[in-house]
């Protein structure tokens, strides 16, 4: 018994690496939901080998919880799966995402700085507006002014954050 | 010999087959070219792989509860295994994971270039129809203008 054991613990193994490979290398998702499905299967014979070795029935459970649920992740990512450019299938390198993060970076703060220069433009405004309080010509002047300046500030910032992009 | 080791003998030889056709799954699902062929490899532990082994189980266990607890197992993985192979399988054709230059027949395919070209042509009935109904009218329908005669006199 021991020998056939042995032999079969030496079979599932290959079979995890086997499909632990193509599961790293998977062209496209569904490729990695069909490896990860037969290392279900294969974790199941696994179980199942060593409860058979030991004569247990305590891990039977664990059979039963794996059978019912192994397959409600490829499910999941069938329903999802979209066609996927030849571009997005790898992983990204160091550089290409340390780029990125600066881009994203760089738009972040340029967002950041439009938001306060519209917060002071709002702060003059309402200055202005205080100042000449009870004057509606005045009053109704300096509210079409604050549109303009929205607008202007609006401007500014938008080939700011163009370029950071 | 006792019936014990006759028993024993008959659980290893289940365990090794089912333990060989994880092994040969992996291998398939490592080697084969693309998603369909992988889809094959990968269903042979699945099922029959799994009934291997779980009789091996049985075999060397004995005892009832263990025996439903299998069927149970069996049960479930033959409910479950169909759904997620069938959702990948049409998931992998929708998306065009499927080598067509590999498949020897390829039915869906032919089966949906008829439907499209039946569509199509009853499209075409219909505009003719009602291309024969407008065709005694002198005005020119702006919602409809590709049902509208080309022929017909502009107002």
């Amino acid at each position: 018994m021991i020998y056939a054991v042995a032999v079969c613990a030496a079979l599932l193994a290959a079979a995890a690496v086997l499909t632990l490979v193509r599961i790293e290398r998977g062209p496209s998702m569904l490729d990695r939901t069909i490896a990860l499905d037969t290392f279900t299967a294969t974790l199941v014979g696994a179980v199942a080998l060593e409860a058979a070795w030991h004569r247990r029935t305590d891990t039977l459970p664990i059979l039963v919880v794996i059978a019912m649920v192994g397959f409600v992740g490829s499910v999941t990512i069938a329903r999802f799966a979209a066609v996927e450019p030849e571009e997005e299938r790898r992983i990204k390198t160091r550089e290409e995402a340390a780029a990125e993060d600066a881009a994203r970076r760089l738009a972040e703060e340029a967002e950041e700085r439009a938001l306060e220069r519209t917060a002071e433009l709002d702060a003059a405004d309402e200055a202005t507006g205080d100042a000449t309080i009870g004057h509606t010509d005045t009053v109704l002047s300096s509210g079409e002014d604050d549109a303009a300046d929205h607008a202007a500030a609006q401007d500014e910032t938008a080939p700011d954050e163009g370029e950071a992009r | 010999m006792t019936w014990d080791n006759v028993l024993d003998v008959l659980a290893a030889v289940c365990l090794l087959a089912g333990a060989f056709l994880s092994f040969a799954a992996g291998v398939g699902v490592l080697r084969f070219p693309d998603l369909l062929a992988r889809m094959h490899a990968a269903t042979k532990p699945q099922v029959l792989g799994l009934i291997l082994v779980l009789l091996g189980l049985e075999l060397r266990l004995r005892t009832w509860d263990a025996f439903l607890v299998v069927v149970l197992v069996t049960l479930f993985q033959m409910l479950t295994a169909p759904v997620s192979a069938h959702m990948v399988g049409r998931a992998g054709y929708r998306t065009g994971k499927v080598r067509t230059d590999l498949l020897v027949l390829d039915e869906l395919t032919s089966d949906l270039d008829e439907a499209r070209t039946l569509e199509h042509e009853t499209e075409l009935a219909h505009l003719a129809a009602e291309r024969a109904a407008h065709a005694g009218d002198d005005v020119v329908r702006p919602s409809h203008p590709d049902t509208v005669p080309q022929e017909d006199p502009e107002p």
